[in-house]
């Protein structure tokens, strides 16, 4: 980003152009649009939590990628032991 | 040795296969190849343009495949190199008359006598692609920096590795670098970073290729044009030469230097 644009804080279209593409292409690729990719993790949450207390909220799904490899990388924290207990 | 089949294609329509692959294939030919290129692009002829041969049609592509004239009574030779040779594309049909196997067919009889046989691709990722990909030994896949162009080449990428025909090698063609200086244009490595395969190539955005066209002359016979020798330059590395990118702008110009020291803003 040049000087002015850093006093405007106006991004370059280069950059916004590269951001929009990284996410469409993580879409196109795996052939499921953001809306499916909610209901996974809905699904899967309900499935695990079947079998473990996890903390529903703070279960993170997203796609990793290495070269055009990619991978769905799910972050699941479980429920503190303490609170587990009822 | 037979020869080896390079297809051109690009997903998304209008960023520059028919070019790529006339050019390619000259400068391939000037290098002492013997090359013929096929226009695979069924009912929307172009190719015999760019080369300047529209008017020497007699026999196309689809004559050969159904036998109403033999390989050679299809080759035209161009007039200026005379190893390159053109197989044109049947104007009044459509990509059904011809058949992946067809294609393939026609390639091994053509591997025979040329030491490269470029296929330049119809845009879009039905039959006519896959006519144009069934016989490839390479595929170089074109695209501009430019958001809709990456991401039908990102899919068309995909396709070819589903075909098993990968991996393909990227041409980034139409690239404007004072745009990129600025910021307001992808720049190479954003285009490798987002596709994730190998460079083939960058070729400027350069006025010749415009002139070239309307002329029907190559335009990678231009020694002037940096287009030219960008496209010259990507006929040496299919050749295995190591050839590094050509600078994206001419540097030698003290005001250019300055200009870029006290640089708008980069």
């Amino acid at each position: 980003m040049g000087w002015f644009d850093r006093l405007t804080g106006r991004e370059k279209s280069a950059q916004k152009a590269k951001d929009r593409l990284r996410l469409v292409l993580i879409h196109d690729r795996a052939d499921l649009t953001p809306g499916q990719l909610d209901a996974l993790k809905d699904e899967l949450i309900a499935v695990i939590s079947r079998y473990i207390a996890i903390e529903p909220q703070s279960v993170e799904i997203q796609f990793s990628q290495h070269g055009r490899e990619q991978f769905l990388v799910a972050n699941i924290p479980l429920r503190p032991p303490a609170r587990r207990r009822r | 040795m037979p020869g080896t089949v390079l297809t051109i294609t690009s997903g998304k329509g209008g960023v520059g296969k028919t070019t790529a692959t006339a050019n390619i294939a000259a400068a391939l030919a000037q290098l002492g190849k013997k090359v013929v290129c096929v226009d695979a692009d069924i009912g929307l002829r172009n190719l015999d343009l760019i080369l300047g041969l529209e008017n020497r049609i007699v026999y196309d592509l689809v004559d050969v495949v159904e036998g109403r004239c033999r390989l050679r009574q299809a080759m035209i030779r161009d007039k200026r190199l005379p190893n390159l040779f053109l197989i044109p594309a049947a104007q009044t049909r459509d990509k059904t008359a011809i058949s992946p196997t067809d294609m393939v067919h026609l390639c091994d009889d053509l591997r025979q006598e040329f030491d490269w046989i470029l296929i330049d691709s119809p845009a879009g990722i039905e039959r006519g692609f896959r006519n144009a990909i069934a016989p490839a030994d390479q595929v170089a896949v074109v695209t501009n920096p430019e958001v809709s162009a990456v991401r039908d080449a990102d899919r068309i990428i995909g396709l070819i590795e589903a075909e098993e025909k990968g991996p393909a090698r990227l041409l980034i063609n139409r690239l404007n670098p004072a745009m990129v200086r600025q910021g307001d244009m992808l720049a190479v490595e954003d285009v490798l970073d987002l596709l994730a395969i190998d460079l083939l190539g960058v070729v400027p955005e350069d006025d010749a290729v415009v002139v070239n066209a309307n002329r029907g002359t190559p335009v990678a016979l231009d020694e002037k044009s940096r287009a030219g020798q960008a496209f010259r330059n990507v006929a040496r590395r299919l050749l295995g030469e190591n050839v590094p990118l050509l600078p994206l702008e001419d540097e030698s110009g003290l005001l250019q230097r300055l200009s870029r020291l006290f640089g708008r803003g980069d």
